[in-house]
């Protein structure tokens, strides 16, 4: 599976996606600059990496959204690619209107850097369908801006509609509902502030977030 | 023509940092400050002939995130 990075200035988890993404899929991606107007043909996924685009300036993820290549990955993600959003990868997704909702600062307002426990709440997306619903998994945090809010007529829709991929296992950042990630109506964007490359070989402390790339490599060999 | 573009918290959404200013005011003795909320200033400096539809665009489109700020222009 072909698979593409984002890379802006101030991106700095890139690389860990890269590495993540080569052992999964045994190609390494394309990385593509912010300033590129087009994606390359044939992606399977793109991911959106962790960081601090433009230094944050504005809001977090919010000048990155406005770059050139967000225009290709939200055409394409309208035709159904599999998009990626990490930490400020979903920053910049939210920013960028292809999720609902926006993320603040850490309600306790410290940054926050450790493993936490997630539940899946749905198996139902490329994403979480190597997972099994109501599983709990472990997988780093790293970040000031994570605390999900979003009015409760679309927190409810999102519940209701089984669109909450992950939520927090224990007190994080304050997100509404405990909500650590979630995906668009068409199931093909997820976005999440934990880091799935970062839990990938036994190495690592545990390979939790090897499955979320897994699956998504299972939709494209089907 | 100068532009004073003030962006706010929308009420209601929970707002840390004006919490942790509030705390601090308190901290240093000043009483009665009932709550704080901390927002943004932007000064613009366009042209005459910028239509109150650009100006609209400009808040909405990039200097405030309407999902949870409001905006409020100011002509200098």
């Amino acid at each position: 599976m072909k698979t593409a990075v984002i890379v802006f200035p101030g991106s700095n988890c890139d690389r860990d996606l890269a590495v993540a993404l080569e052992a999964v899929t045994g190609i390494a991606p394309a990385m593509v600059w912010h300033a590129d107007t087009d994606l390359p043909e044939g992606l399977g996924l793109v991911a959106v990496p962790g960081g601090f685009s433009y230094g944050d300036y504005l809001r977090s993820g919010a000048i990155a959204a406005r770059s050139p290549i967000m225009q290709a990955v939200v055409e394409q993600a309208g035709r159904g690619l599999p998009v990626l959003g990490v930490c400020n990868g979903f920053q910049v997704l939210t920013e960028a209107g292809l999720l609902p909702g926006a993320l603040m600062r850490n309600a306790g307002l410290n940054f926050v850097c450790r493993d936490v426990a997630l539940t899946v709440d749905t198996a139902g997306s490329a994403f979480t369908s190597r997972y099994a619903a109501g599983e709990t998994i472990r997988v780093p945090v790293a970040h000031h801006d994570g605390n999900y809010f979003a009015d409760a007529e679309t927190l409810d829709r999102l519940e209701g509609e089984g669109r909450v991929a992950f939520r927090y296992g224990e007190p994080v950042n304050g997100s509404a509902r405990d909500i650590a990630g979630i995906l668009n109506a068409q199931r093909n964007v997820l976005g999440m502030m934990p880091h799935p490359e970062r839990k990938i070989e036994a190495a690592h402390g545990g390979t939790d977030g090897r499955r979320l790339f897994e699956g998504v490599l299972d939709t494209i060999a089907a | 023509m100068k532009l004073r573009i003030f962006v706010t918290l929308k009420p209601g959404v929970l707002d840390p940092q004006g919490r942790a200013i509030h705390h601090a005011l308190g901290s240093l003795g000043f009483e009665g400050v009932d709550d704080v909320r901390a927002g943004k200033m932007f000064e613009l400096e366009v042209a005459d002939t910028t239509t109150d539809e650009a100006i609209d665009g400009m808040c909405r489109q990039l200097l405030a995130n309407t999902v949870i700020e409001n905006f409020r222009v100011e002509r200098a």
